[in-house]
């Protein structure tokens, strides 16, 4: 099959390598005869996740197709490389959603099984994978296989989250939920600090299906960890409060213009009194909205996929995005440390996101674990970055926490280890289905996960 | 059945963006190629997405016998057809196909097998007074160069069939359309040097289902590619024998 040689980067445009690419276009041409490959579905993950630096990255694309969809039951089988929002522009009008979504849309099927995603109802439906029925796999050998919590139950719980390094996702079957309209009712309460901020998320008279917290990166003092908390869950036909027919209730968003950041923003676009200026008015907006209001679906989870290609924001040079989980009892104090931290170091991040996660699942390398998670968008204008960077990892690693990997560009294998402690029981695995290394990526290469450590394939 | 078409060579990345065009549009679609696994797969995904129905079917362009039994198939199950779309493609290795044994293959699949097909087509369409024949044909086929003049020849000829069919069924109404696309990212140009102004089969699929509304009988996609070959057809020959395309 032929290929394409040619530089990528994940979401964050950072790091930018050299791939050998292949994009095979039936199903059963759904493998390759390179020595070294990774998967790399949208190309969302943020950091070096989806690249594989002088080697081949099969790319799922055009293996987009969904196969079945049981109405009755909410049960889709499909392509990996379909995407959410190909999935949801199907599955809504039938009265079904996803059951856990990440803050885009326009993430592959397989990425999302790869990287045990986690969306705002995690403390309440865990994460992605807790809702995929089946997985069917391509292995290093070429043999077919299927996996899933009660069949090859290893190989399931070491793929899930397991970010391409067991095999090729084929196909991945997913239960649904169930709705009744297609608006969201949602609620949102301010918090002047980051104490009254994780009262707002413990209170379960406020909970609901959905909850995120926006954070104001960039206060500081009494006002450290101030924020919006924003609640939400699907509403009701009884919500709406009229009398149109069901059906007339499952409608999609009426489609905004779609805007595209034509040009990358110069670096200093995004500067401290910039987001400062943001933040003080995103926070008195937002924060001053005290009774609840109904949202289109869309507007509710993916924001920013209303603007195309948001990442140009950042300029040229990209940026990292950070995301780390810290244990229930350490919370508070790591999150106050790490945004005490961020906010002195005078880095702003444009998007500062905390959620509460709910109890950890069974994939050996999945992200999630009960406590609070922190997301945040640092462009990166010079090296300085980096070692604030791990300074927040040694933070995390003292509260027993860890890094999200879809996210990261930069962790140390050294770091990995200690926020993984279930790595070398995915190691055996791995070393049974994949004993010469063939799934790779930089990222595995980078911290040192498969056989060959440390070396380039 | 509303309004079904029939696809040929269903499994190219130039058939599904066409197939998906004319089911955003209500077609009832049926999908033919010697990928039955592949096009279960499509017919699948197309009436999940656009709610139409759609069933599939072997077909081998190279096995000419078998074309009218498969047409009478088809056209049994979908209780007629309001359209044909002929989009099997073959290139093959260009090089190789300079040795006749390989070059006959690609004759057979762009030429012969289109040939005999499209005439049960058109034998059918014919007294019904109505329908259409789109074949897609390709700029290939507008000069030949030496990187892949066999097949350019094929598709060449393609397209004169083509013209001399449309010639012949303008009086009983049915319209027969021949659709060039430039470079079109597909399997076919994936990791070739030296392409520009590549369109996604998507789009190149969308435009295909709009010529229909449309009164162009030759149509190059996107429209630029008039110009382009244009200038191409008219560089003499004593020149043109010179260069290295």
């Amino acid at each position: 099959m032929p290929t394409l040689i040619t530089s990528i980067s994940g979401w964050g445009r950072y790091p930018l390598q050299s791939c050998e690419l292949e994009r095979p276009e039936r199903y059963a041409d759904l493998n390759s005869d390179a020595p070294s490959l990774i998967v790399r579905g949208q190309g969302r993950s943020y950091g070096d996740a989806s690249l594989n630096e002088n080697g081949r990255v099969l790319l799922t694309e055009r293996v987009n197709r969904m196969l079945e969809l049981d109405t009755e039951q909410g049960i889709l089988r499909a392509e990996a490389g379909v995407t959410l929002a190909e999935i949801l522009a199907v599955i809504v009008l039938q009265g079904w959603f996803l059951p856990v979504t990440p803050g885009t849309k326009f993430v592959s099927l397989g990425g999302c099984v790869a990287a045990d995603v986690h969306g705002k109802n995690h403390h309440h439906e865990g994460s992605f994978c807790d809702h995929v029925l089946d997985l069917a796999m391509i292995l290093a050998d070429g043999t077919r296989s299927h996996c899933s919590a009660t069949e090859n139950a290893e190989l399931f719980w070491a793929t899930v989250g397991g970010m391409g390094l067991t095999g090729i996702i084929g196909e991945v079957t997913l239960k649904l939920i169930p709705i009744q309209t297609t608006r969201m009712k949602v609620r949102y309460h301010a918090a002047t600090n980051l104490e009254q901020m994780f009262k707002l998320l413990q209170d379960p008279t406020l909970d609901d299906r959905y909850s995120v917290a926006w954070i104001d990166s960039l206060a500081t003092g009494k006002n450290l960890g101030r924020g919006v908390a924003m609640f939400g869950h699907h509403a009701t036909l009884a919500e709406l409060g009229n009398s149109k027919p069901h059906s007339r209730q499952l409608k999609h968003d009426q489609p905004a213009r779609k805007r595209t950041l034509p040009f990358d923003f110069p670096a200093f676009a995004l500067n401290p009194l910039s987001i400062g200026a943001f933040n003080a008015w995103y926070y008195h907006r937002e924060g001053g909205k005290q009774e609840p209001f109904l949202s289109g679906y869309d507007a509710y989870f993916y924001p920013l996929d209303a603007i195309g290609q948001w990442n140009r924001l950042y300029g040229k040079r990209g940026f990292v995005q950070y995301q780390c989980v810290i244990p229930e009892q350490g919370a508070y104090a790591g999150m106050a440390t790490l945004l005490h931290e961020l906010s002195a170091s005078r880095r702003p991040s444009f998007l500062a996101v905390l959620k509460r996660f709910g109890a950890q699942g069974r994939g050996m390398l999945s992200f999630p674990t009960a406590g609070y998670t922190l997301a945040l968008d640092l462009p990166i204008r010079d090296s300085g970055l980096f070692a604030l960077l791990d300074r927040l990892d040694s933070i995390v690693l003292q509260h027993g926490g860890r890094v999200y990997l879809a996210k990261d560009a930069r962790l140390s294998a050294e770091s990995f280890r200690s926020m993984y402690p279930r790595y070398e029981e995915w190691l055996k695995i791995k070393s049974i289905i994949d004993p010469h290394n063939r799934f790779s990526s930089s990222l595995s290469r980078r911290l040192h996960i498969g056989l060959n450590s440390g070396r380039a394939a | 059945m509303n309004q079904p078409v029939l696809i040929l060579g269903a499994t190219s990345a130039i058939a599904r963006g066409t197939a998906a065009a004319f089911a955003r549009r209500g077609h009832d679609l049926y999908l033919a190629s010697r990928d039955l696994d592949e096009l279960q797969r499509s017919a699948a995904d197309l009436h999940l997405r656009y709610g139409v129905t759609v069933r599939y079917g072997l077909f081998d362009a190279e096995d000419t016998a078998s074309h009218p039994a498969f047409l009478q198939q088809v056209l049994a199950e979908m209780h007629g057809l309001s359209g044909v779309v002929l989009a099997v493609g073959f290139l093959g290795d260009p090089l190789a196909a300079r040795d006749f044994k390989v070059g006959a293959k690609v004759i057979a699949a762009n030429f012969t097998g289109a040939v005999s097909i499209l005439s049960e087509c058109a034998s059918y369409f014919e007294p019904q007074k109505r329908g259409f024949i789109i074949g897609i044909t390709s700029v290939a086929g507008d000069r030949g160069r030496q990187s892949n003049y066999v097949y350019g020849a094929a598709k060449g000829a393609l397209s004169l069939f083509l013209q001399g069919l449309r010639n012949r069924l303008y009086a009983s109404g049915v319209r027969v359309i021949t659709v060039k696309p430039g470079f079109v990212d597909t399997a076919m140009t994936f990791g070739l040097p030296g392409l520009f102004l590549v369109a996604s089969p998507q789009d190149i699929g969308e435009r295909i289902a709009r010529t229909l509304h449309k009164s162009a009988d030759v149509v190059y996609l996107p429209g630029f590619w008039r110009f382009i070959m244009l200038i191409i057809k008219h560089v003499p020959e004593p020149i043109f024998k010179r260069m290295k395309m």
